[in-house]
């Protein structure tokens, strides 16, 4: 049995007075334990969404949510709030974007990594500071002693989102949900936080769903990876099968935008068409049409269907990128 | 910390001494000159030249300065036209009561506004919430006063629930120690005095809670409507923490910032609405002496001393506020 | 689906002229231009200015118009002015005429109730009631108006002489706001009006207004300063325009719609400030002046448990349309919010 498994997962925005909105449409994926599996795609897509949905966090209302999201066979979409808050935090970690605006500015660092223990594991404030010290300590942030009682605005940027790594790995969860962890981060931080994550969860086993538009941060992490691209999957594959050989044009379109040292001098970088803003609704066709050099009339007849490849993926088009052609 | 607290004092000590020497160019310009204004109908040249130099006014105007700063500065204030007390007295027997007043109107407003303003934020846009809204605006927009007179007639003319004027039901006595009526009968243990007079207190109270709690619940419903889209309530729910955790330390703790401000700059309206509740409830205190100074012909020395006190008094609450701010807020403490 | 136009946050677009590099660079750079050149970069940069501003506008209005609470509160506001305007063609009678009909049964114990002739009955004088309500509308606004803008006249100079000088000017002015802030509002109304020897309908207005001085002074210096390093400001000194013409020109048309705000506001506060001095028996005391703070201050509280109706009506106006012109301003304040822009 997969550790998750995402089965049709839909959000659909309501407001009064406007139309819905699909975020998310019929996505399916499933991590195993101790697997890292990447969400990449562009802002809008809906990788965000599909994790907010997952933990439980959207807003209570304006927004619909349909599907299956089997935890250990458990289905987290039908449990009660309050059963769903003893699993947030100790089953199910998760990490954010900014870490200045993740942490709560008035409350030290050593209460919000130890508020997380004395929920979950019945600690008491006193024991809780003291595995907080070791977390801390375990997350690389030098003199965690002293950490304790700093704040936020006091640690830089790069020990705040270790910080936020050791409150969401306080429980030793079982997978831990990274949305776009190194985004707001320096380069060189950038890179230290993800060797980081990839040591830690190498270490406890904990399965890993990364969120991410950086295809480099895809690179050196994922077991598997799903594209999206407004609101559906569009390609799934193993980590070394997509960057050698991206059958979406989407993919291919993402992997030729990234700039690379060995190619020719002068060369103009590539770049996908158009936003997305001319995105097609998918009830019409394939919402990447309008973007896409190979687009053929079926993908303006309504939306191509999520078929297995040879290689053991999924892909959602009409007319794929040939095979042989890799990437240079 | 230590610069940012001599600073704001220095600040207060600028302010008041701006202000004292605007008080005295006030008195100086008086309707008549300040010497008609205190002899009245009673100047005759002699009077008159007797006072100009008991006064002091026909010294250089400077030097009249210095010596009007070192009365301030040793609490003198000289005597009231109309009792012939002096002022420091008649103020001491007035300000009590208007603390008292104040201090139940402020319990009332913020116990009542945060949780309401708490809840509205919390039920945004429902039915709660447009009440609460409906209720701020009516709040700011009603004259205080006459509120006081509708409630005065709902409760005590219509129903009988609470007495229409006073501070104590006429022929209780009760022993004076503090001036806080409530709080003076539980000190000398006259309990049913306490209890009188906070049944006397509680429509007066309600009637000056009335804007500074409207004020109060539309800040706190802005204020935790910010707080609840910041990413760090967000990360509280990720974290599983039970609800009140997530209320008491991540929300309120950062939404109440704002709020600790603003019952701050609510003392200068709490003394403005307190002059119109005491006149309507005939309740003796600053306000009704304000009143008096100025209907039954004017009181300049006790109008001098109230201004000052006045300012006194919001100032050094808001250096209050400003200090326990930096307790609160980490961010501030450092700076 | 969003207009470029639209996107720059409040005050206004700036205009770039040059690029980030420090002033002095950038200055000297302009400097080599010839003065042709110049005058056409200072007409573009004026130009967007304009433009930047007039699109803001209208896309403020835009959705205040679409704002039941501006339509709530501009359709009060509009009513009131309306009737202040055509109060003599929509009253029954003269608001000052004593009316033998009236006065015959009239003792302190007994005021005439409604009859056909007088709808809202007597007021304590033998005058009709309704009429001189209706007329109250005229004085209320009257009031209201010159209060609120001797404030802002008063509030926006300073500000602007605190915002736009800074230095010396501006610590005077502010520890001036600040005294006047340290004072109750209702408090250094009472003073300035005891400074007199007798109280008139001018009194009042004076007193009201300058309470609101030092909060237009604030909001105005609050944004000059915010403006002072803004790219349009940058430019335009850059370009060599005068200090004088940058405050009136560049400057103050970007505050204005935030004094505008505030003094929509404030208008509600300056009837309801002028009903509490009415109160404290400082009003005006002309006894045939019809207006709704004096009417419910005086009358209608003296005469509260004869005829609760002289203070149930004028109190009524008064809320109506101080909750008409605060759900106006908020509403306004909503609109230019950036905040909210879309």
């Amino acid at each position: 049995m997969s550790l998750l498994d995402v089965r049709d997962l839909s959000v659909v925005f309501q407001r009064r007075g406007e139309r819905p909105f699909t975020a998310v449409d019929k996505v399916s994926f499933k991590v195993e334990p101790g697997q890292t599996v990447g969400l990449v795609g562009e802002s809008g897509c809906g990788k965000s969404v599909t994790s907010l949905a997952i933990m439980g966090l959207l807003p209570k209302r304006g927004n619909r949510v349909s599907g299956e999201v089997l935890f250990d066979g458990a289905d987290l979409l039908k449990l009660r709030a309050d059963d769903m808050r003893d699993r947030r935090g100790r089953d199910i970690g998760m990490i954010f974007q900014d870490p200045l605006s993740s942490l709560n500015p008035v409350v030290p660092i050593g209460v919000q990594v130890a508020e997380v223990l004395e929920r979950h594991q019945g600690m008491d404030r006193k024991k809780a500071l003291r595995e907080a010290r070791e977390l801390l300590d375990a997350v690389g942030i030098p003199d965690p002693e002293r950490r304790l009682s700093e704040y936020p605005h006091q640690i830089s940027g790069g020990m705040r989102q270790r910080a936020l790594i050791a409150i969401a790995l306080a429980c030793k969860p079982r997978l831990l949900i990274a949305d776009e962890p190194t985004t707001a981060l320096d380069v060189t931080i950038q890179a230290q936080i993800l060797t980081l994550l990839k040591q830690l969860v190498d270490e406890t086993g904990t399965a890993l769903i990364m969120i991410t538009h950086d295809l480099g941060v895809v690179a050196g992490l994922c077991d598997t990876v799903n594209v999206l691209y407004g609101g559906k999957v569009v390609e799934r594959a193993a980590r070394h099968e997509l960057f050698a050989r991206p059958r979406h044009p989407y993919t291919h379109g993402l992997l030729s935008s990234v700039p690379r040292l060995d190619s020719p001098r002068g060369e103009r970088l590539y770049a996908i068409r158009g936003s997305v803003a001319d995105n097609i609704p998918w009830a019409e066709g394939c919402a990447f049409a309008p973007r896409c050099d190979n687009v053929v009339d079926a993908c303006l007849e309504g939306p191509p269907p999520l078929e297995p490849t040879a290689t053991g993926g999924d892909l959602r088009c009409n007319n794929p990128v040939s095979e042989e052609v890799a990437v240079p | 910390m230590l610069r940012v607290i001599v600073r704001r004092l220095l600040q207060l000590v600028v302010t008041l001494i701006a202000l004292s020497a605007l008080v005295f160019v006030w008195l100086r310009n008086l309707p008549g000159g300040p010497i008609e204004a205190l002899l009245g109908e009673r100047a005759t040249p002699e009077r008159r030249a007797l006072l100009v130099k008991a006064l002091g006014y026909d010294q250089p105007i400077l030097v009249q300065y210095a010596k009007f700063m070192q009365r301030l500065l040793t609490g003198d204030f000289g005597n009231s036209i109309r009792s012939g007390d002096p002022v420091t007295e008649v103020i001491g027997r007035a300000f009590p009561a208007t603390i008292e007043l104040g201090l139940a109107a402020m319990i009332i407003a913020v116990g009542l506004g945060v949780p309401l303003g708490y809840l509205a934020a919390r039920w945004r846009g429902r039915s709660l919430d447009n009440l609460t809204i409906a209720g701020t605006l009516l709040g700011i927009s009603i004259p205080i006063f006459f509120l006081g007179y509708l409630l005065k007639d709902i409760f005590t003319q219509n129903i009988h629930w609470f007495p229409p004027s006073g501070r104590l039901t006429t022929g209780l006595d009760n022993t004076n120690v503090t001036g806080f009526y409530v709080l003076d009968g539980l000190l000398t243990r006259e309990f049913d005095a306490s209890a009188d007079a906070l049944w006397h207190l509680i429509l007066p109270a309600v009637t000056l809670a009335t804007i500074p709690l409207a004020v109060i619940v539309r800040i706190t419903r802005a204020s935790v409507l910010d707080v609840l889209n910041e990413d760090y309530v967000r990360t509280a729910e990720a974290k599983g923490l039970r609800h009140r955790t997530i209320r008491g330390r991540h929300i309120l703790r950062n939404a109440l910032l704002p709020v600790v401000t603003i019952i701050g700059l609510q003392t200068g309206a709490l003394l403005s609405g307190a002059v119109l509740t005491e006149k309507v409830y005939n309740w003796g205190g600053i306000g009704t002496l304000i009143v008096d100074s100025i209907s039954g012909g004017r009181d300049y020395p006790v109008l001098q001393a109230i201004i000052l006190l006045a300012a006194l008094v919001f100032v050094v609450v808001n250096l209050l506020v400003d200090l326990s701010y930096a307790f609160i807020d980490p961010r501030v403490r450092v700076r | 689906m969003t207009d470029p136009t639209t996107q720059a946050g409040a005050p206004a677009p700036a205009p770039r002229a040059g690029d980030e590099r420090p002033g002095g660079v950038r200055e000297r750079s302009i400097g080599r231009l010839g003065e042709r050149k110049k005058a056409r970069l200072e007409e573009l940069a004026q130009a967007s200015a304009e433009k930047g501003g007039v699109s803001l506008l209208r896309d403020a209005l835009r959705r205040l118009r679409r704002n039941p609470v501006a339509i709530v509160g501009g359709t009060i506001v509009g009513l009131f002015i309306l009737v202040a305007v055509f109060a003599p063609l929509i009253a029954p009678h003269d608001p000052v005429q004593r009316f033998a009909e009236l006065t015959k049964t009239l003792t302190v114990d007994n005021i005439p109730g409604a009859s056909a002739e007088h709808p809202l009955g007597s007021d304590p004088l033998g005058r009709d009631f309704l009429s001189r309500l209706i007329h109250g509308s005229r004085q209320t606004l009257f009031v209201g108006v010159l209060a609120t803008l001797i404030g802002l006249a008063l509030g926006v100079l300073l500000g602007v002489l605190a915002g736009a000088f800074g230095g010396w000017v501006d610590v005077v002015l502010m520890r001036l706001t600040d005294v006047m802030l340290a004072l109750p509002s209702l408090l250094l109304a009472i003073t300035l009006v005891a400074m007199v020897s007798k109280s008139s309908q001018w009194t009042v207005i004076f007193a009201v207004a300058i309470v609101n001085v030092p909060i237009f002074a604030r909001l105005l210096r609050g944004s000059m300063l915010a403006q002072r390093e803004s790219d349009h400001v940058l430019a335009a000194r850059a370009l060599g325009v005068k200090e004088r013409n940058i405050v009136l020109r560049h400057m103050l048309p970007n505050s204005l719609t935030a004094v505008i705000v505030q003094a929509t506001l404030t208008f509600a506060v300056a009837i309801l400030d002028a009903a509490a001095l009415s109160f404290l028996g400082l009003g005006d005391p002309d006894i045939n002046r019809a207006e709704w703070g004096l009417m419910l201050g005086n009358d209608g509280v003296r005469y509260f448990e004869v005829r609760p109706e002289l203070a149930y009506y004028p109190a009524l106006a008064i809320v109506v349309v101080a909750l008409g012109f605060t759900l106006l301003g908020e509403a306004m304040r909503e609109a230019i919010d950036p905040k909210n822009r879309r």
